[in-house]
């Protein structure tokens, strides 16, 4: 069975300008809403508590408010999770009472004021310095994953590939926060995970292209770099459209299956692999293609070694 | 010959999936509920405890499954977690003080398996629910001590060797000691420099003075102490609380992760951890007027401080030796059946001791506790702000000079006196520590978590299996095999790995491998069709589709390896748990899609005259 039949090589690249334009204006899009929505940090950022609780029957949110708002906890956020019975509370940082008493504090007051038994199914209470803390780490661990990618694949194949992958993944990741800002989805730690698990998906299909782009550079003969890069893409398509097709099937299962706890971890590898796959058909090599990949500039150690053969014979 | 393997290498291939296999097998035979009784303060449970435990049991008629003594550990497995509930009570009330009765889930491992090493994957806090901790130590603290220790050394040092100077002094992040006469400060910068040398001295001769400053590595060092030391105390705590299985580990520079499996009263939990202290010893101030000293007029050498029932004593500002000396503290009688602390002390704190009793026998000495409990106020660093709370808990006469050994008498009830050895031995924090961040996951949200990862795996798999199939035929089968094998190893290894947790994420980590990991697989068959479509023979194909999609594969999951390592180092918790699996994944899979599944392609087809490949 074969899902793509290609006898001819498709001309990505004449499509270059459009897909050039369709990036640009995504990722405009993704730093106006960072800049203006922000990101919906959660919980392991900005510090605070969260206390998941279940009833055994439907709960009443506006009762729970009440519940709440008597007892002192006015700026307390209810909401269902997941199902109706599942309730979700979250509070800020507070200066009136030791924070990490609060989970258990609550949890009394639901208990006494709604006269059900409450299943107490998380809490969890993070301090001020620690959410700054991750939020810095998180971007640290970023920089570092882009910079140690740039450093392997400038070393394993050439610097305009590893520049036109690191531009790929920056697109990737820059699109994925820009979905989430946009919709306003929760950023927690698992979708930080995510991003990163993007980083290293986006990147397989950019090396499988690369790899390709560079085998044919030195295989076939004739043709302008335009045209190897074409031929590579075409060659790799089927494997590229296969392969997210396995991975969208498992993330369809993670997301249908795995609970509300990681459905941002989910949504956010959905997605980032429908970009991955995107940005390495178009983005990597559209940069490596500008900034003038040649055939001379991956074949170059024959070309050496000739000239220093030659250097060593003369006297 | 084209797509042979030798014998031994399909072995190997065999052996390696089969060990894999192995030890993915204890994840098979689940877990017994088990109540786990262990010692308390070096002491051991042995067979004796054992019958104890029989016993109880056989007279409240509780039937256990097994009972065994492990590790100075007695585990009684049940058939269900009512008996287990009940067994705890009951062995609770009985066992007394010195052990400590904790519930556990056992796995039912059989003994051969266990005997070869191997064991079920450990579950995260948010599979098997629990409470895990984060705590901050305040290194500002651990410093500050360290320099009023130097103040109190320098005082001593130069008083020993009759070197007069003015005043000693801290100031901003240093010592400062004011001489009057050249000579003095001349000699004490060469006598303090000998005895100190992670100091950096420097003097000033005009104004004569002598600074001395930590270095980077005295620095690094009192940090590195303060949190080893909380890291050994909570170890102590947690072991107090009853937990099976407990973690204290370190993470970075200032934070200590703790992880208490099975805890559902996380008040309880909070309030031992946080509760920090130290200890202090001063005499007390007999001269003083402790009348004007209540008007507000203290002495300058004196501090004025209360008991828990209110009664001020004044006692002497210097400290005669700070609790981090004390070694062990345990409570007793004395040869008239009276209450008695027998409290130990470091070599230095024997010394110390010796000195300051030396001239003072007779007198009273106060035993001082000190709490530092965290305020929600936070300075301009971030770093939380601590009350100092100063309590007296004892004050006793100084019968002899005392050494490395002392006691306590006549602190009053048996009782107190067990309690004032607890917080003798508690109270040797150098620095505080608070809680900063809490996760805790109820029981049902775990085993519903382990429910939902469990079938996003099955699921995933199962879609990915048909979708193969479907597509390479034959060798999709082939993929099937090896990302079934990959599975196993995964589970293999982290069954394997005693640090591997598996989490939530980490789950999702194995789905997601699951669907990467086939990826290999698909860039070999799709070079195999293209090497086909250019006119080469099956073997020929075969064997080119190999080869050229190695290197890709490697260049692939070594990019990957790399975010899934920065994710590893980063992480902490659950999101480790993701780092974790998808590192192994893309190890084993890197394994089973290009070694295994070309050995049973040659296997199957490899040397064959073959017309057509279902591919």
């Amino acid at each position: 069975m074969q899902i793509l039949r290609l006898k001819e090589t498709v001309a990505f690249m004449s499509y270059r300008k459009i897909a050039m334009v369709f990036s640009a204006l995504l990722m405009i899009a993704s730093i106006a809403s960072l800049a203006t929505n922000k990101l919906n940090f959660g919980l392991d950022f900005t510090g605070g508590t969260l206390i998941e609780v279940g009833f055994e029957q439907a709960a009443d949110l506006e009762k729970l408010r009440d519940v709440m708002n008597t007892n002192g906890f006015a700026d307390a956020k209810i909401q269902f999770y997941g199902s109706s019975r599942d309730v979700v509370i979250r509070l800020g940082l507070r200066d009136d009472v030791k924070a990490e008493m609060l989970g258990n504090e609550v949890l009394k007051v639901l208990q006494t004021g709604t006269g059900q038994t409450v299943d107490m199914r998380r809490i969890e209470f993070v301090g001020a310095s620690v959410g700054d803390e991750l939020a810095e780490q998180g971007g640290l661990a970023m920089l570092t994953a882009l910079i140690c990618i740039l450093v392997y694949v400038a070393f394993r194949f050439e610097w305009r590939f590893a520049i036109g992958s690191v531009v790929a993944l920056f697109h990737d990741v820059l699109l994925t926060l820009g979905l989430f800002s946009i919709l306003g989805l929760e950023f927690d730690l698992t979708v930080l995970a995510a991003i990163l698990a993007v980083i290293g998906y986006s990147l397989n299909d950019t090396i499988v292209v690369s790899d390709r782009i560079r085998e044919n550079f030195r295989k076939v003969r004739e043709g302008s770099a335009e045209e190897i890069i074409n031929i590579s893409l075409t060659q790799t398509l089927s494997r590229t459209f296969i392969t997210s097709i396995t991975t969208l099937l498992v993330l369809a299962a993670l997301f249908f299956k795995g609970g509300a706890l990681i459905h941002g971890f989910a949504t956010a590898l959905l997605f980032g692999v429908f970009v991955g796959t995107y940005s390495s058909i178009y983005v990597a090599s559209l940069v490596a293609l500008s900034l003038g990949i040649s055939k001379e500039d991956l074949i170059p150690e024959v070309i050496e070694k000739e000239g220093a053969d030659q250097e060593a014979m003369m006297p | 010959m084209l797509n042979k393997y030798p014998l031994w290498k399909t072995l190997m291939v065999a052996m390696i999936v089969a060990f894999g296999a192995l030890y993915a097998t204890p994840n098979l035979f689940g877990e017994s509920p088990a109540v786990q009784v262990s010692g308390l303060r070096g002491v051991e449970a042995d067979a004796a405890t054992l019958d104890t435990i029989k016993a109880q049991l056989e007279k409240n008629n509780l039937a256990f499954d097994s009972i065994a003594l492990e590790k100075g550990q007695v585990l009684t497995r049940f058939k269900n977690t009512e008996d287990q509930l009940k067994a705890r009570d009951i062995l609770d009330d009985n066992l007394g003080k010195q052990f400590s009765v904790a519930l556990n889930l056992t796995p039912n491992t059989p003994e051969w398996l266990a005997a070869i090493g191997g064991t079920p994957m450990k579950l995260g806090l948010d599979l098997s629910g629990g409470v895990s901790f984060l705590m901050e130590v305040n290194m500002k603290e651990a410093i500050n001590k360290a320099k009023v220790g130097m103040v109190s050394d320098f005082r001593g040092e130069l008083r020993n060797e009759k070197i007069r100077y003015r005043t000693v002094k801290e100031a901003n992040d240093a010592i400062v000691i004011i001489f009057r006469k050249v000579e003095d400060l001349e000699a004490a910068e060469s006598l303090l420099e000998k005895r100190n040398r992670d100091l950096l001295f420097s003097s000033n001769e005009d104004k004569l003075t002598l600074t001395a400053k930590m270095t980077e590595a005295k620095l690094k060092e009192i940090r590195e102490y303060a949190l080893q030391q909380n890291i050994t105390i909570i170890r102590n705590r947690v072991n107090e609380l009853g937990v099976a299985e407990p973690l204290v580990q370190r993470q970075g520079k200032k934070h200590i992760v703790i992880e208490l499996p099975g805890v559902q009263d996380t008040a309880k939990a909070k309030e031992i951890l946080n509760a920090t202290a130290t200890i202090e010893f001063r005499l007390v101030d007999t001269e003083g007027d402790l009348s004007n000293a209540l008007n507000g007029r203290v002495p300058a050498n004196s501090i004025l401080l209360t008991d828990k029932d209110g009664k001020p004593s004044l006692l002497k500002k210097r400290v005669m030796l700070t609790g981090d000396h004390i070694t062990d503290a345990k409570s007793g009688f004395d040869e008239y059946s009276r209450p008695q602390v027998n409290i130990s002390l470091d070599s230095a704190g024997g010394s110390k001791m010796s000195n300051g009793t030396k001239n003072n026998v007779g007198k009273p000495m106060a035993t001082v506790f000190i709490e530092y409990k965290p305020t929600d106020r936070r300075d301009p660093e971030g770093n939380i702000v601590f009350e100092k709370v100063q309590e007296i808990i004892s004050v006793a006469t100084i019968q002899s000079r005392l050494g490395k050994t002392f006691r306590i008498t006549g602190s009053g009830s048996p009782a107190e006196a067990q309690n004032l050895a607890l917080l003798l031995r508690a109270g040797a924090l150098i620095a505080p520590i608070t809680i900063v961040e809490e996760r805790t996951v109820g029981p049902t949200l775990g085993a519903e978590n382990v429910q939902l990862g469990f079938q996003a795996i099955l699921m995933g798999f199962g879609l990915v299996f048909i979708f193969m199939m479907v597509y390479y035929r034959a060798f999709g089968v082939v993929a099937n095999l090896a990302l079934g094998a990959n599975l196993i190893l995964i589970v293999g290894v982290m069954s394997m790995i005693p640090g591997a947790t598996l989490t939530l994420p980490g789950m999702a980590g194995i789905v997601l491998t699951v669907g990467m990991a086939v990826d290999a697989n698909v860039l070999i068959f799709e070079r195999i069709r293209e090497e086909i479509r250019e006119g080469k023979t099956i073997q020929q194909a075969i064997h080119q589709g190999y080869e050229a999609a190695f290197s890709t594969i490697i260049d692939a999951n070594i990019t990957t390896l790399i975010a899934a390592l920065i994710l590893f180092a980063i992480g902490t918790g659950p999101v480790k748990g993701f780092a974790v699996t998808l590192s192994i994944g893309i190890i084993t899979s890197m394994f089973t899609s290009v070694v295994a599944s070309r050995t049973v392609v040659n296997a199957v087809w490899g040397g064959k005259r073959l017309e057509k490949l279902s591919i």
